[in-house]
């Protein structure tokens, strides 16, 4: 029951009480403490967590990651800054999303994938913490695929955003960092929900999210339409984005962008941002000129 | 050296004694007949007299799992609540899920796993019931299903359990069950079946029809009534015309 490795399940909720002294009463030292455990990494599916007295306490004030200030004082800054969005329109839905990662005022890397393929219906962004949302969107992918071999047949999108959503419920309060959409095609339809870390589950017609996701709605908000032609959504989606990393430091380098039909997804473009602005102001000029 | 005791021991040839015996307690119980129709499903349900001073709704043999799943069981009551609770409890957990309703067959499937976990641990017993899961599948099709003691479950054209006559009873299911059948004709053989095993009528006899969408629907005594009356008048009719074509 009690692994060498303190794993979050039920029993980590005992730490404190009677019943943890008296279980781990067998393995303490002569002072009374907890041996530290060997090495062993966690059960697949179990978190390791620091070998504390409160791992959330602990968690909470070494890696709280939101965006923002709150990791200024911190020696390892989290991967985080990123603008990502997407779209449901009459034909499907777009996700478009930026490709740059920051440490500090360290850009740590331009090429990252943030769009993650769960399975080829269904689509995860990534916006917080890198891995954070990494993992736990692969973590995802694992249970859609035992979903369908056990029922047979594909998962919907409100079920697979729930058992994420659900993920990052129970682990509320150890400070994981992650804000991602969850979208794909099922039997009723094209779907997109935003789950958070703290467990915030949204379901709705279109979403921005990260550091530069207020520029992306301006623009967003202002040109969306449900009728959208393929064509005009998926420029819809690579201006935003070039709006957002024109102005948010954290966001830029390359815009990857998917487009979500019933026969599931499909990779449109990777174009690099710097190129759209070139583009877009040939047109600005050609536009003020006439 | 007795090999019943413990539930997780294996005798010699391979025979789990105390699932053997579990299904003997289904043996006991009160006969339970499902039939599928072409847009239904029929349960027939043995209702054993009840003592006099007894209230009949507190008795109840057919069950909602869910809004669109219908169970019978045939063996001990008391483990049969608790396996419906549990199994109440896991539809509900589904839905909050994955916001939809669970499938007849999820229910089936879960129901047949928890009997399995009981025979694969120390210090509990197997339990002692046999259910048959009606339902409507997400393609609109009629199903039913069944499970049993040992943890198995499978889909069934028409099936009957407990009761000591099951074997007979299969067999008359099998040389009159069609596809296909409407709704009465489905009715009339689950009531012909159970007419073997019962005594003395609609009087001991629930009916419960299960029409798409998951409706159920427990048919009046009035109505069971006319359809004994009418078998046995069949019955009655073809006996006579055998013995007036012998004379």
């Amino acid at each position: 029951m009690f692994g060498t490795s303190l794993a979050i399940d039920n029993d980590i909720l005992d730490i404190g009480s009677s019943k943890f002294d008296r279980g781990y009463g067998s393995r303490a030292t002569g002072s009374g403490g907890i041996c530290p455990p060997s090495l062993v990494l966690g059960e697949p599916g179990q978190f390791d967590v620091p070998n504390v007295a409160d791992p959330a306490h602990f968690c909470r004030n070494n890696f709280a990651s939101a965006c923002g200030n709150s990791d200024r004082n911190q020696t390892v800054k989290f991967a985080k800054g990123t603008t990502t969005l997407a779209f449901k329109f009459n034909g499907g839905i777009i996700v478009s999303v930026d490709s740059r990662s920051t440490m500090g005022a360290y850009i740590a890397s331009g090429t990252v994938k943030k769009v993650i393929e769960i399975n080829p219906f269904l689509l995860g962004t990534m916006a917080g913490g890198a891995a954070d949302c990494s993992f736990w969107e692969r973590n995802l992918g694992m249970q859609c695929r035992m979903y369908e071999l056990r029922n047979k047949k594909r998962i919907t999108v409100a079920a697979a955003s729930k058992l994420l959503a659900n993920t990052m419920s129970s682990y509320r309060g150890y400070g994981l960092s992650m804000g991602t959409m969850i979208t794909g095609w099922d039997e009723t339809g094209p779907q997109l929900y935003y789950v958070d870390d703290d467990g915030t589950r949204l379901k709705g017609r279109y979403f921005s999210v990260g550091s530069g996701s207020t520029y992306a709605y301006g623009i967003l908000d202002t040109y969306y339409r449900p009728d959208l032609t393929v064509e005009e959504a998926i420029d819809l989606g690579k201006r935003a984005i070039y709006h957002a990393c024109h102005r948010d430091a954290m966001s830029g380098s390359i815009n990857n962008l998917y487009h979500v039909t019933k026969d599931g997804w499909v990779k449109i473009h990777a174009i690099d941002v710097n190129d759209m602005h070139y583009e877009f102001l040939e047109e600005k000029n050609a536009m003020s000129q006439t | 050296m007795s090999y019943d005791r413990a539930i997780t021991v294996f005798s010699p040839d391979g025979h789990l004694f105390q699932v053997e015996y579990a299904m003997e307690a289904v043996r006991r119980g009160s006969t339970a007949v499902g039939v599928r129709g072409k847009d239904c499903v029929v349960l027939a349900v043995e209702r054993r007299a009840l003592a006099k001073l007894q209230d009949p709704r507190t008795i109840r043999k057919i069950v909602s799992i869910d809004e669109r799943s219908v169970l019978a069981f045939a063996g001990l009551t008391a483990d049969a609540r608790v396996l419906i609770n549990k199994t109440r409890v896991e539809a509900q957990s589904y839905r909050l899920t994955c916001e939809d309703a669970p499938s007849v067959e999820y229910l089936a499937r879960y129901i047949a796993r928890t009997q399995q976990k009981y025979t694969q641990r120390g210090g509990v017993r197997p339990f002692g019931i046999a259910t048959l899961l009606a339902g409507f599948s997400e393609e609109g099709k009629p199903v039913l299903y069944q499970t049993d003691p040992a943890g198995t479950h499978s889909e069934w054209k028409a099936q009957v359990i407990g009761g000591r006559n099951a074997k007979s009873l299969r067999e008359f299911l099998e040389k009159n069950w069609e596809e296909g059948m409407e709704e009465e004709k489905a009715v009339r053989i689950g009531v012909q079946a159970l007419l073997e095993v019962v005594d003395s009528g609609a009087k001991n006899m629930e009916i419960c029809v299960v029409r798409t969408g998951g409706k159920k629907e427990i048919m009046k005594e009035e109505d069971v009534d006319a359809i004994v009356k009418d078998i046995e008048k069949e019955a009655e009719e073809g006996k006579s015309k055998t013995s007036s074509s012998d004379e």
